[in-house]
């Protein structure tokens, strides 16, 4: 039990990534918060609890600095202290620079960049205030590494994710927290729920090892980083894509 | 046991990393086979792995020949049965300015960290297509990322491994077979001992200035993130670089 005694909070914990984490988490003996906008948050955690397992939801938009603070004070009433923090939450839209609304774009940076910033910035604080040090996981992508040529918005954030986490890996280290990123390829989760046979099957060309991802398989990279395994760990990025960004 | 029923091949398992994820290995329930230019030091591995109720297979190995290659992977599989892991980990470290630094070094140097790397791919992974398993770590290092005075020949080397690793990752990805690179920043080794002898500095000066961490790494941390690739954990891993540095890169 690798988890044993710690607290983490993972944004976006009610479904794909993030919800295969909050269950790895769990299942390792972590207490897990899960913050989502969506109310799915409380049928995982009454399952987990159910289970004899610790979870506690909380209704979180992470693009909103007061419900950002909120949230990770709820943990610390509900559980003394925060450790591990998973920056996850995300969307995915396609739209050419060209003809891409400004608003889309603005929504895009305010939850996969904006939203990372902000659930950093809480749990950092609250790190620097107990003086555990602790571990930061931050979902990047490929796209923090290449482009394709429909997702400049995506890809803006998911870049700006990359630097935010080297920038704040390297500004705390001394104070032993750990802050790395984790890039996944194309995973098999409800962001391509809607996706047609032929957009999948595109999207499976693009990794060399000729499938999708699993959450699972990111979640286990997660516990990783998060991990005291990962202590000499910082400032980096674990991808974990099927060979993608290695072509 | 993140590795039961595994069998493993660890390269320069003597000492230092590689004797770390020797160590390691066994306890996560691999059978290991540890090979080293000094067989003495690699015997003494094994004894300590037996002495914790693991099992491991010494041999002495020149990693840079061929032949020796062949002679290891015969003894592991007729020792084993199969390989599931190899850890391309053996290899040496040259600081030396570029006008300096001879021919005779250079193909040396080539030999041990690069050519090692190359027949080792070549003779093990077929053991691994066989059962379309197996997963690959080969040792680079930030050296292989990044530039540093008086490292063109280790840098080239390590530069090398890192971008081999990708090409073969490639070759077999659909087949099974995993292939990752770490790169290690400075990690408390006889090379950090060389490091701060030849730059004039103590170890604890040489951790605080090359990494934001403040320290030089231990060699069990490396041995944390080589058994998480070498594991099923890592499944959706191929072709990545993972780099362990304190954060030294980032900056």
């Amino acid at each position: 039990m690798r988890f044993q005694d710690k607290v983490a909070v993972v944004t976006g914990g009610a479904s794909g990534i993030g919800e295969a984490t909050v269950r790895a988490f769990a299942a390792e003996g972590a207490k897990v918060v899960i913050a989502d906008f969506s109310e799915r948050g409380t049928e995982v955690a009454e399952e987990l609890n159910k289970q004899g397992l610790d979870a506690y939801f909380v209704k979180t938009d992470v693009t909103n600095e007061d419900s950002v603070k909120a949230m990770v004070d709820a943990t610390v009433e509900k559980y003394g202290k925060l450790d591990i923090m998973f920056a996850n939450a995300g969307i995915g839209a396609e739209g050419q620079s060209h003809e891409l609304e400004l608003k889309d774009w603005q929504r895009m940076i305010d939850i996969n960049l904006t939203g990372v910033f902000l659930s950093d910035k809480y749990a950092i604080a609250q790190m620097l205030k107990q003086g555990t040090g602790g571990a930061i996981v931050n979902c990047g992508s490929i796209h923090s590494h290449v482009a394709r040529n429909t997702i400049p918005a995506y890809a803006a954030a998911k870049g700006g994710v990359k630097l935010l986490t080297q920038s704040n890996g390297i500004a705390y280290a001394q104070q032993n927290i750990r802050v790395n990123a984790i890039c996944p390829g194309y995973i098999d989760t409800p962001l391509l729920k809607d996706a047609s046979d032929e957009a999948r099957n595109y999207l499976v060309s693009l990794h060399p090892m000729g499938r999708l991802g699993k959450a699972e398989e990111i979640a286990k990279s997660v516990l990783f980083l998060a991990s005291d395994d990962a202590s000499f760990v910082t400032g980096t990025t674990l991808t974990v894509d099927g060979g993608y960004t290695a072509q | 046991m993140r590795l039961e029923g595994k069998v493993a091949v660890i390269t320069g398992a003597g000492t230092g990393i590689g004797k770390s994820t020797a160590l390691r290995f066994a306890k996560e329930g691999a059978k290991v086979v540890i090979t080293d230019i000094n067989e003495a030091s690699v015997r003494q591995t094994a004894d300590e792995i037996v002495q914790l109720g693991g099992e491991a297979l010494a041999l002495r190995h020149d990693v840079g020949s061929e032949d020796n290659w062949v002679q290891v992977v015969e003894e592991a599989v007729k020792t084993y049965g199969t390989i599931d892991v190899l850890f391309n980990n053996a290899g040496i470290y040259v600081i030396k300015p570029l006008f300096d630094t001879t021919v005779e070094d250079w193909n040396r140097l080539m030999n041990i960290n690069v050519t090692s790397v190359f027949l080792g791919m070549k003779h093990v992974i077929p053991v691994m297509l066989k059962q379309q398993r197996g997963s690959v770590i080969n040792a680079s290092s930030i050296a292989g990322i990044g530039g540093s005075p008086n490292h063109v020949l280790y840098g080239a080397s390590k530069g090398a491994v890192r971008t081999m690793t990708k090409d073969v990752a490639m070759e077999f990805a659909t087949q099974g077979v995993r292939v990752n690179s770490i790169h290690p920043g400075y990690i408390n080794t006889a090379m950090v001992d060389y490091a701060a002898a030849t730059t004039h500095r103590d170890k604890e000066a040489l951790g605080q200035a090359v990494s934001p961490l403040g320290r030089v790494g231990n060699v069990d941390e490396v041995s944390n993130l080589v058994l998480f690739l070498a594991s099923d954990e890592s499944s959706y891993m191929t072709g990545t670089e993972m780099v362990i540095d304190g954060g030294a890169m980032a900056r």
